[in-house]
């Protein structure tokens, strides 16, 4: 809860958090306040270090997979596919891979990262007073919770991608499920515009408020939906494509002004984009197998990037020869968006602390590793 | 035209009398049956209770009380009850929507028993979770009150009576029928009349702000000094376009008496306003459009609404309340049942202002009735009795608030005074002027 | 030309001295392996040349030396550079990126708190993921791996 800190002059150190209700998950962000408006913000992280950077150094290369889950458990399946990408890198068998495993990877990547927006938006709405959005969003999201455990058979930390493929093949039924929960979700999110978009006081409280300009965001590292936000049309999926995204046709989602109004357009469009691209890759999905047999051993260095749901994660694995891993590092998206925090802060009022933080998306596993 | 059913002074001081009167026989009987020494005390017990000051007196403590028991115990229950049955439905929850439909017994009854075997078979809580509230009542007086300890302890204890106290004060003048109001006097044609009486309602109403800031101020925390300050900011900014909306609709009555009020609401459309004599003239006529001053007052009743939402701090306006950064704002360090006390009032506070509403713009509780033959004391019965009416256009206006809070962020502070000073007061300015032309001009009668 | 070609030529035209070696690892992406002094350089280069995006920094610590290596993006000119720089173990200091892409305050950083690379010209080196008065570099080859595991196979616990 908010502590009075040090009184320095007239301008005064609040600190939000490390336990607040707003700031889903453990980080500190301390906010120079003068009057009403923030002045300086500093954020302060690294309450769920985990040491797994440490901690892979020791494991097989396929068992980090367990580890990479858990970076950002929100969105498990993206990252551990980041990391699967950077092991066959390093293994030189990226082109061995499977048509079949590509396009199920895809759709995993797909569903899982409609599934995390789902939580962003659930748990945006209580930040700013809307507890509606909460229950509503929740409930889509079970809907995709459901699919992904039809595929992968967990909820969240499902341990799916493999080095070399994916871990299983998709139920019989489940492009059929996958179009009526896409049909499904397609007409709820008209309510949610009218929930959220239309909503004047929504507006009230979103336009405007947190702008990050252009130049900040390329400036500081930002990436992914936060970026996409300020009018940056880059998507890594569309530059860097991987996986089967070559063949896949699809726009990313852009919205100019850099507010978090314009933040959560984006991720609203980005739902609607991964719906179309899970059912158009159910679609397309070749026949075959779905993964091939990975070697123990890895020698070298090598990195790959992929579009997470949160911007750009990027793993650098380096290997000496035995069969662990000899260094992993992760490049989180979030991480980098934190020390943008400052930039976006400054000049708002205080009221608008907890919407900005909310619509920034901060997921703490990722951030703190 | 409906007529009441409870007259409660009426009943009460016959109830009362009765009762009095029956002791003192008693007293008097045994009086004059006992020996000496003890036989003139007896008798002169008899007389103290057959006095009229005492008939008075027991008769208005017993009207206030079960005014308060109504309000209270009564009202708060179902209000939060409904409200939370509400909410759920709009959050699409399915646990709360079973009630009453899923009690096992319902699917015994012989003929419509297979309506609710559908109900009973999901899983769900059985019963309709009314003593919800009650759980919560009882949770909260067995816990312990804390006082800070370099908190002002006079204030601190004391702003929590204000602030209910007021909540409270503020039904001794809003009638729910003609007959059922505490402060109410009957008039030389029979009519009920308390004449000044929206002057009390409003002067209750603004007593609450003083409480919030004191309990702000007095938890010695400044952040609940933040919140309580902004709280009294926000509602003292608010209760300006509320006066000049009542005094618009004063202005087009001539009297500050909600009975009057009412009773103005009766007469048609077509009467009150002579250019639209097309319409039904009578209001015996069976279907006319009554003179609600919704009509002629259309903006007032949107701002008036607003500004009363404002008033109960319900979201969207609660920011001083629930704000992120102060846990619960000026009601930080309260606990137990003083916390309790004050938490539930705001439902109190929700039925206040929606009956004020109500008696201002939507024609109080009048309402078209049926007359039965059967009458209770000199008045006659009517189906559906004037309470009736009130109480559903009451829960009516609030359910609509239920869902405006639940549907709407919070607003900014500085964006609710930007609404209360820059938007709500210039409209309610305009609807006075609007009144004045009316009455002015002739256009309203 | 492919845009690595070009980005590759383009480097190797300006710092062919200094770089120790290059090559085009796949489509799009370029790696230049150098002597830490000439980071700052290559850095202000490229900057100006269109590559405004810092993704990452990572150090790595092989025992007789560390590595830090920015992968630097162009998103307009779609390619990404890795410049791998070599520092020296026992004085394990480096330019800071601050300056050029501000991007690189908290990878710095967490090089700075995991591994114990100096960067120096960084405005804030503190620890960032760990406590402030923490006294060691987890992430070094020579800061002990957690050693008790909870699973041993069988076969390890018989001897074989």
């Amino acid at each position: 809860m908010a502590q009075a800190g040090e009184q320095h002059g007239d301008a005064m150190w609040i600190n939000m958090g490390p336990q607040h209700p707003m700031t889903h998950g453990l980080w500190n962000l301390r906010v120079r306040v003068d009057g009403e408006t923030v002045v300086e913000a500093l954020p302060e992280i690294g309450y769920l270090h985990r040491g797994v950077e440490k901690i892979a150094e020791v494991r097989e290369f396929h068992k980090v997979v367990v580890l990479t889950d858990r970076l950002c458990y929100v969105s498990s399946i993206t990252w551990s596919h980041a990391y699967c990408l950077a092991v066959e890198e390093l293994m030189g068998i990226t082109d061995k891979i499977p048509a079949r495993g590509r396009y199920l990877r895809v759709v995993s990547n797909e569903l899982q990262r409609v599934a995390s927006h789902l939580m962003w938006l659930a748990a945006y709405g209580p930040d700013i007073g809307l507890l509606t959005g909460l229950l509503w969003a929740l409930r889509e999201r079970e809907l995709f919770l459901d699919l992904i455990q039809a595929l992968t058979g967990q909820r969240m930390n499902q341990n799916y991608p493999r080095v070399g493929g994916v871990r299983n093949d998709i139920p019989a039924t489940f492009p059929r499920d996958c179009e009526k929960v896409v049909r499904h979700f397609f007409k709820k999110l008209e309510e949610y515009e009218s929930l959220f978009e239309r909503n004047k006081t929504f507006r009230m409280r979103t336009e405007g408020v947190g702008v990050l300009s252009k130049e900040d965001a390329m400036a500081w590292g930002v990436t992914g939906p936060n970026l996409r936000a300020s009018g940056v049309d880059y998507d890594l999926r569309k530059l860097d494509p991987y996986d089967a995204y070559a063949e896949l046709k699809f726009e990313p989602a852009v919205a100019r002004g850099g507010d978090t109004l314009a933040r959560y357009l984006v991720r609203i469009e980005e739902m609607r984009t991964s719906c179309a691209l899970v059912l158009e890759a159910l679609k397309k999905i070749p026949a075959g197998p779905y993964r091939v047999k990975a070697p123990r051993r890895a020698e070298g260095q090598a990195f790959r990037r992929t579009e997470d749901a949160r911007g750009e994660a990027l793993f650098y694995v380096c290997g000496d020869g035995s069969d662990r891993p000899y260094r992993v590092k992760i490049r989180s998206p979030i991480f980098c968006t934190m020390s943008a925090v400052p930039t976006i802060m400054r000049g708002n009022k205080v009221a608008d602390v907890i919407s900005i933080m909310g619509s920034l998306d901060v997921c703490v596993g990722e951030m703190d590793k | 035209m409906s007529g009441h059913l409870i007259d409660l002074h009426y009943y009460v001081e016959s109830v009362l009398s009765f009762l009095l009167g029956f002791g003192r026989d008693q007293l008097h009987g045994i009086g004059t049956a006992s020996p000496a020494p003890l036989g003139g005390p007896l008798y002169g017990l008899g007389d103290l209770l057959g006095a009229e000051w005492l008939l008075v007196l027991l008769t208005w403590l017993l009207v206030v009380t079960v005014m308060v028991m109504w309000g209270t115990a009564v009202n708060l229950l179902v209000m939060m009850w409904i409200e939370r049955k509400f909410y759920s439905r709009l959050h699409d929850r399915v646990g709360i929507k079973i009630g009453l439909p899923s009690m096992g017994f319902l699917a015994t009854i012989p003929l419509l028993g297979g309506l609710f075997k559908n109900f009973v078979k999901r899983p769900s809580h059985l019963g309709t979770g009314f003593l919800q509230n009650v759980a919560d009542g009882v949770k909260l007086v067995q816990k312990e009150n804390l006082t800070p300890k370099s908190a002002d302890a006079f204030t601190f204890h004391v702003a929590p009576v204000l602030i209910a106290t007021s909540s409270l004060l503020v039904f001794a003048a809003i009638p729910f029928s003609e007959g059922f109001a505490v402060m109410r006097q009957v008039d030389l044609a029979g009519n009920s009349t308390n004449p000044l009486g929206i002057l009390f309602i409003l002067a209750a109403f603004g007593l609450a702000p003083i409480g919030i800031l004191i309990a702000g101020w007095s938890s010695n925390n400044k952040y609940t000094l933040i919140g309580g300050m902004r709280s009294a900011a926000m509602l003292m900014s608010y209760e300006i376009p509320i006066i000049l909306c009542i005094i618009a609709v004063v202005i087009l009555t001539g009297s500050l008496d909600p009975f009057e009020i009412v009773r103005q609401q009766t007469v048609s459309l077509g009467e009150a306003v002579p250019a639209l004599s097309l319409l039904p003239p009578t209001s015996s006529a069976p279907l006319y459009i009554p003179n609600w001053f919704i009509f002629p007052q259309i903006i007032g009743f949107i701002v008036f609404f607003v500004a009363i939402l404002a008033e109960q701090e319900r979201i969207p306006f609660d920011l001083p309340e629930a704000e992120a950064e102060l846990v619960e704002g000026w009601l930080t360090e309260y606990s137990g049942m003083r916390f309790g006390l004050v938490f539930g009032f705001k439902w109190l506070r929700a039925l206040a202002g929606s009956s004020l509403l109500v008696i201002l713009y939507l024609g109080g509780w009048t309402g078209p009735a049926i007359g039965t033959g059967l009458s209770i004391g000199q008045v006659g019965v009517f189906f559906p009795p004037q309470e009736l009416w009130f109480m559903l256009k009451v829960y009516g206006v609030f359910l609509v608030w239920v869902w405006i809070s639940w549907t709407f962020p919070r607003i900014r502070i500085d964006q609710i005074l930007h609404i209360g000073w820059k938007k709500l007061i210039p409209l309610s300015l305009v609807t006075i002027l609007l009144a004045i032309a009316m009455r002015g001009l002739g256009v309203y009668a | 030309m492919a845009i690595e070609e070009e980005v590759k030529k383009d480097l190797e035209g300006r710092f062919g001295g200094v770089l120790k070696a290059s090559r085009v690892l796949r489509p799009r992406v370029v790696q230049v392996r150098i002597d830490r002094r000439d980071l700052l350089p290559i850095a202000k280069h490229l900057k100006a040349t269109g590559f405004e995006h810092l993704s990452c920094i990572s150090a790595v610590d092989w025992v007789t030396r560390f590595e830090s290596v920015a992968h630097v993006t162009s998103w307009s000119r779609n390619c990404l550079v890795e410049i791998v720089a070599e520092i020296p173990h026992d004085n394990p200091k480096i330019d800071s990126l601050f300056g050029v892409w501000p991007g690189a305050d908290f990878h710095e950083r967490e090089a700075w708190d995991l591994m114990g690379i100096t960067y120096t010209g960084h405005p804030n080196l503190e620890r960032i993921l760990l406590p402030r008065d923490f006294k060691y570099h987890p992430l070094r080859k020579d800061f002990p791996q957690e050693v008790d595991r909870q699973y041993v196979s069988r076969r390890k616990l018989g001897g074989g």
